[in-house]
């Protein structure tokens, strides 16, 4: 009997055909591609992207230079200056950020005791050339003023789960 | 008579089908492969140098760029070095989500296996097929640790959030409508568990779809069947581990040999091959996918009734609640002592291991009791598969060649490390 039914298998193409019709029936089945500039996949809140420098609502920024995230980040890839205000209160005269070494881990968004530092959902940033990727404080501060209303959303959405 | 010389021949490094950047140099006779001589080193970044120069939770991203198909196995082996060496308690709950993970990763890895193998040996739609599903499950990973793939969501003591409430939506743009948005939307309207739950009542038909494909397939068959063929007892020899082993019908898998976590607690098989080749390699892996969508769905089922603590409240070793920190100096101590100088681990030695999708993968560590671990040793599962591959592609054709490293599951990432 399997003899057969393999002589048979043997030249009709039995599997193939099969094959065929899964094929087939894709061909007709709803199209699952994301047409990427127009539309996006969906993104967490938790998405880790660029950086950003927050501030308060009062326009105050929140780094206060405890130096956490410099010590955490497991790429070296961030470096900070701190020295005295004028008013008396510690705050960072230098803050970069070299994206080329950036991992994206979170350590430091994760060990900001202030929420100063975090990583937005922005994914498209660019650099023409190199030095382009080295953010420094004012840039850093600048995604935080463009992007606040969804970074404070997405840090309001997880702040049960940390 | 003309002299008859064997022919060299570079396989790689920028070869598509050497996945990634193996260097093969191939010594043929004709069409006939006799001898393969892998050469390694291009990929190596210094992983374990690296991590004698870190604290211990800064390693952790570091490994998931080991094996770069399957993120989370690579951390929970590291993770499970340190929680072995300082005897840290992990809360049930972390346990099994780790397990859920690892699980997920597997079908992650397979997935990609089966669509590189598919391509490598000219089954086109397998690749799109399996990246459709991968999609959804890198929408999992992306959901609780924030990144598609490198995740560093694993945390010595646990995981490092517990798994979020909702699922992210598609939105609305000019290329699908809203009633469009609303079936894509249909699967995400609850918890990620509700998400994961649906993937697995969704995933054997997928499966189904693919063996399909490829199960009797005759070109498929022609081209795996009585391939590289390794005999149990060489497997055995040639430190085979994971399918390349079972393929050779050695029942061994340290889920069960060895129960880490809560493996003990699941129920599930071992699929083993029996001839050894190529297609019984490919026929264990999907296999393997089932079983791992049923560990996954018993996982679901466990976490949706028992909610918890997700990592340790040891915190010599985890970080204290976000809260806490803002009103308690104690906390904030422990917060800012975690984060700069880092966990001490008692001195001793180590080696815990997991079974990776592509086989054993160990760490081996050792510590003096500093913030740092005095050496640390990987146990790549991909490095005695590529070793063997000499051996198993001797006599073969040079079309041959490729099936075999495709079947091995090789990854730059953890061999050369």
């Amino acid at each position: 009997m399997e003899k057969i039914a393999h002589f048979f298998k043997s030249f009709l193409l039995i599997e193939l055909l099969k094959g065929m019709a899964v094929t087939g029936k894709h061909l007709f089945s709803h199209k699952i591609t994301v047409h990427y500039p127009e539309e996006k996949t969906p993104q967490s809140f938790r998405f880790r992207g660029l950086h950003a420098q927050r501030r308060y609502a009062n326009g105050e920024e929140r780094c206060i230079g405890c130096k956490l995230c410099e010590a955490v980040c497991p790429a070296l890839a961030i470096k900070i200056e701190v020295a005295e205000r004028s008013d008396g209160s510690r705050r960072t005269t230098q803050y970069d950020i070299d994206l080329t070494k950036c991992i994206f881990c979170g350590f430091c968004e994760e060990s900001c005791p202030v929420d100063a530092i975090v990583e937005t959902r922005v994914l498209e940033y660019h650099g023409e050339k190199r030095g382009d990727l080295y953010y420094t404080k004012p840039m850093l501060l600048a995604v935080g003023e463009k992007h606040e209303a969804q970074i404070a959303k997405d840090r309001a959405s997880d702040a049960k789960y940390r | 008579m003309a002299e008859i010389k064997n022919y060299t021949m570079n396989f790689g490094p920028q070869h598509p089908a050497a996945h990634g950047v193996l260097r093969l140099v191939l010594e043929l006779d004709g069409e006939v492969v006799e001898r393969a001589d892998p050469h390694i080193g291009l990929l190596h970044r210094g992983t374990e140098k690296l991590a004698e120069h870190k604290t211990f939770l800064q390693s952790v991203p570091y490994m998931d760029r080991l094996d770069y198909v399957s993120m989370m196995c690579n951390e929970h082996a590291y993770v499970m070095a340190i929680e072995k060496l300082a005897g840290i308690d992990v809360p049930l709950r972390a346990q099994y989500i780790r397990v859920m993970f690892d699980e997920i990763t597997r079908i992650l890895n397979h997935l990609l296996w089966l669509g590189a193998s598919g391509i490598d040996l000219g089954a086109m739609t397998m690749f799109f097929y399996t990246f459709r599903e991968r999609e959804d499950l890198m929408d999992v990973y992306e959901a609780v640790s924030g990144a598609r793939m490198h995740a560093a969501y694993y945390r010595p003591g646990g995981v490092y959030r517990d798994l979020p409430d909702t699922m992210p939506q598609y939105e609305a743009s000019k290329i699908h409508n809203a009633s469009a948005i609303k079936r894509m939307n249909e699967n995400r309207q609850g918890s990620v568990l509700d998400f994961i739950e649906d993937f697995c009542n969704r995933f054997p038909a997928n499966v189904d779809e693919y063996e399909t494909l490829l199960t009797d397939n005759r070109i498929w068959k022609q081209r795996t069947v009585g391939i590289g063929v390794v005999s149990p007892e060489r497997a055995l020899a040639l430190g085979f581990t994971g399918p390349m082993l079972r393929g050779s019908g050695v029942a061994w898998d340290l889920r069960k040999k060895q129960p880490y976590e809560v493996y003990d607690r699941m129920d599930f098989d071992i699929p083993v091959g029996v001839e050894g080749d190529c297609y019984d390699r490919y026929l264990v892996r999907v296999e393997e996918m089932r079983q791992s969508n049923r560990i996954i769905k018993q996982c679901v089922d466990w976490l949706r009734k028992n909610p918890g603590s997700v990592i340790t409240e040891n915190h010599k070793f985890a970080p204290p609640k976000r809260e806490a920190i803002k009103q308690n100096m104690e906390e904030l101590i422990h917060h800012f002592k975690l984060f700069t100088e880092g966990m001490h681990v008692p001195t001793g030695e180590v080696y815990s291991a997991v079974e990776h999708p592509k086989g054993e993968f160990g760490i081996y560590l050792v510590s003096d009791g500093a913030n740092k671990p005095y050496r640390m040793k990987i146990r790549a599962p991909g490095y005695p598969h590529l070793a063997s591959l000499n051996e198993m592609s001797r006599g073969h054709m040079l079309a041959d060649v490729v099936a075999i490293i495709g079947t091995q599951d090789i990854v730059f990432g953890e061999i050369d490390r």
